[in-house]
């Protein structure tokens, strides 16, 4: 469209109201929100923080985890799976039956909503490894479970895995944040730890696939940002045995954080330098055994670091934890009413849903907020402190035996 | 804890701003606007229409994160009150208007702001006074990253911006013109330093002063450190004593304070990079 510019002298009324109709804010949209007492939250709050957060997104990504919504199957895996057409889902369920036991096997309860269209089959499964399998195979059940997701996002045509944790489940697609928790009856469902995220697509396609949060076991990431390293990350990642299919570069966060905290069991704050790693500049300012930690881990997590803009909320069963950027180049906002914890893009998501927060704040880039939920086992392993000898043992994949080392600093 | 959703399709599963214009009250020349759960465009609309109908004083209740309050608003002599959460860019591309907010205000105050005077009685968000060319901007507490990024001026059109407390990173980044102050007296990170790194990064005009000291790594290279002489002071009060006036604080016990004064060392930092002149 050519420029009418006698019509752009001014910025007055009318062009405002003439233009502003047409304007694209985007940005993408996050909130996370956990109650620290463990008492459970209707999935309307997340709902609530996203809907001011709508101009964030356009329509194309919006989604929600929540933790603590399947007391009555807790033991089980829950399964929420995408499928493009009943071929998937039978090849998909063929592989799950091969894998589990499947206790139940249900289409997601969803309502019709305005602007919600196009949805792929969507159903839940609650599942228990086969025993004598895990045993053949020397794999702990959660092992065991990342090789299934795997195995049907990148081999079998038309199905994806949403979420496969135990107690949580993920419920994303194409359309506005509060369309689809609206599609997907949130507020029946109750959880201790609600993620939520807008998506506002740049690099990849907005599918129902590719809306945030990405997810593996308990794990789930809603992600404000663009990883700028997603090939070097996904590469690295393959080694360990993740295939990156979803075509957004947030599935790299997610399987990122499952290798550091649950494989190489890093303490979450040694894991969140690790990603969003200080800059060298800074490390070279650090005391001595400071220095030379930070500089083993940058030097053996190197392509694990998460280059590029970020705001991210890591949910899993025992609490939330947000991080930026090293540098904030995205926004984040966190607060605490109480005893729940929030974060959020924009304060105006956490006035929405704290009437009166005790303290709110802006936490500075690379530290993590971090949640706990009271009374639940914290999955992150360790303290804050350890050696840059530990670190490298976990690396090498010999944590089982390694001693720790004192080393000359 | 958990506040109802304002409306409620018949699920009961809330939803966001309403694009509905807000109620308005008119007190003789005070006009009051409920902007609970309105959405910005009908809010701004609502604002304008009451100044060009006479208002001097528009007063915002139920503020919480609408964007672009009085965004390339040109009109003098009235005051905008936004009570609650102000949204990203407010005040941006405002041409004369005071804009009070008695609340926090999220990112991008006074973004390419050109004259007027904004007062934010809380904290400030990232990229505050973003390529600002004139106007002053006022932040009783702390600011986040980017603050006076790109500030520039032209002959009598000199931005100002006062933060009470603390700032981040990037504080006067690739800074061109104005003056920017950075106070520390009132914040909620009383630990931390008082500005972060990369401290006016690329600056080549304007001033920034510090009420406390500041280490050369935190500073950019182009950045020159010296201590504020009584020139500088003199220069500073009246900016300090606006912002002691707007906040209830003593213009003098601030004052009192040492003050270090940051300044680009060349105009033209890089002028002999790509061409010997």
């Amino acid at each position: 469209m050519a420029y009418d510019l006698e019509r752009y002298e001014s910025f007055g009324v009318e062009r405002y109201r003439d233009e502003s109709p047409f304007k694209i804010h985007g940005g993408c949209g996050l909130a996370g929100i956990c109650d620290e007492s463990g008492t459970l939250m209707s999935g309307e709050v997340a709902i609530q923080a996203m809907a001011v957060q709508r101009d964030r997104g356009n329509g194309l990504g919006g989604g929600f985890a929540g933790y603590g919504i399947y007391p009555e199957f807790s033991e089980l895996f829950a399964f929420h799976m995408m499928y493009h057409d009943t071929a998937a889902k039978e090849a998909a369920e063929a592989a799950l039956s091969e894998s589990f036991t499947i206790e139940v096997a249900e289409p997601m309860p969803t309502r019709p909503v305005k602007g919600i269209v196009d949805a792929p089959l969507l159903w839940r499964y609650f599942l228990a490894p086969h025993p004598h399998l895990l045993e053949e195979r020397e794999l702990s059940a959660e092992d065991y479970v990342v090789q299934v997701v795997m195995n049907i996002n990148s081999r079998v045509d038309g199905a994806f895995v949403a979420s496969s944790g135990k107690n949580m489940g993920a419920f994303k697609g194409v359309g506005f944040p509060e369309e689809i928790g609206h599609y997907f009856r949130l507020e029946e469902y109750a959880g201790h730890t609600w993620v939520a995220h807008n998506r506002f697509p740049t690099n990849t396609p907005g599918w129902w696939g590719g809306a945030h949060p990405f997810t593996l076991l308990d794990w789930s990431i809603v992600h404000n940002g663009e990883i700028s390293s997603y090939g070097i990350n996904a590469r690295y990642l393959e080694q360990f045995g993740y295939t990156c299919s979803l075509g957004t570069d947030t599935e790299v966060a997610a399987y990122l954080f499952d290798l550091l905290l649950r494989r190489h069991k890093l303490p979450i704050e040694l894991a969140c330098k690790a990603l969003a790693a200080p800059l060298w500049s800074e490390i070279d300012r650090m005391p001595a055994a400071e220095r030379a930690l930070m500089t083993s881990l940058r030097a053996v997590y190197g392509p694990g670091m998460l280059n590029g803009p970020f705001a991210i909320v890591l949910g899993f069963n025992g609490g939330m934890v947000a991080l930026n950027d090293r540098i904030k180049l995205r926004p984040l906002v966190a607060a605490r009413s109480g005893t729940t914890v929030m974060v959020a893009s924009e304060e105006a998501a956490i006035r929405e849903v704290m009437s009166a927060p005790d303290h709110v704040w802006a936490p500075k880039a690379g530290e993590p907020v971090i949640a706990r939920v009271e009374g639940m086992e914290w999955p992150i392993h360790g303290e804050l402190h350890l050696g840059p000898a530990e670190i490298s043992c976990a690396v090498t994949g010999t944590e089982y035996s390694c001693e720790p080392v004192e080393v000359a600093v | 804890m958990m506040r109802a959703a304002t409306t409620a399709p018949p699920s009961g599963v809330a939803e966001g701003y309403r694009r509905e214009a807000p109620p308005v009250t008119r007190d003789g020349e005070i006009a009051v606007i409920d902007a609970t759960g309105v959405y910005y465009q009908q809010l701004n609309d609502a604002v304008r229409d009451a100044i060009a109908a006479g208002a001097t004083t528009v007063r915002i209740t139920g503020m919480n994160g609408q964007r672009y309050l009085g965004a390339g608003l040109r009109a003098t002599g009235v005051t905008i009150e936004a009570h609650g959460c102000a949204g990203n860019d407010t005040a941006m591309f405002a041409d004369g208007p005071g804009i009070e907010v008695f609340g926090n205000a999220q990112d991008g105050v006074g973004n390419t702001m050109s004259s007027g005077r904004v007062v934010v009685h809380g904290d400030a968000g990232d990229v505050l006074g973003y390529g600002m060319r004139g106007g002053h901007v006022l932040v009783k507490g702390d600011v986040g990253y980017r603050v006076g990024i790109h500030m520039k001026a032209y002959e009598k059109h000199v931005p100002v911006v006062v933060c009470g407390g603390k700032a981040r990173d990037f504080f006067g980044e690739y800074m061109a013109g104005g003056i920017l102050v950075l106070l520390g007296v009132n914040t909620q990170f009383p630990e931390q330093p008082l500005v972060g790194g990369f401290t006016g990064a690329g600056m080549h005009g304007g001033v920034i002063y510090l009420r406390g000291t500041i280490e050369p790594w935190q500073c950019g290279a182009e950045v020159g450190i010296t201590e504020a002489t009584g020139e500088d002071l003199s220069a500073l009060r009246p900016h300090i004593e606006e912002w002691a006036t707007a906040f209830g604080a003593d213009a003098d016990e601030i004052m009192a304070g040492s003050f270090t004064k940051l300044a680009p060392m060349s105009h033209r930092p890089y002028g002999k990079l790509y061409a010997s002149i």
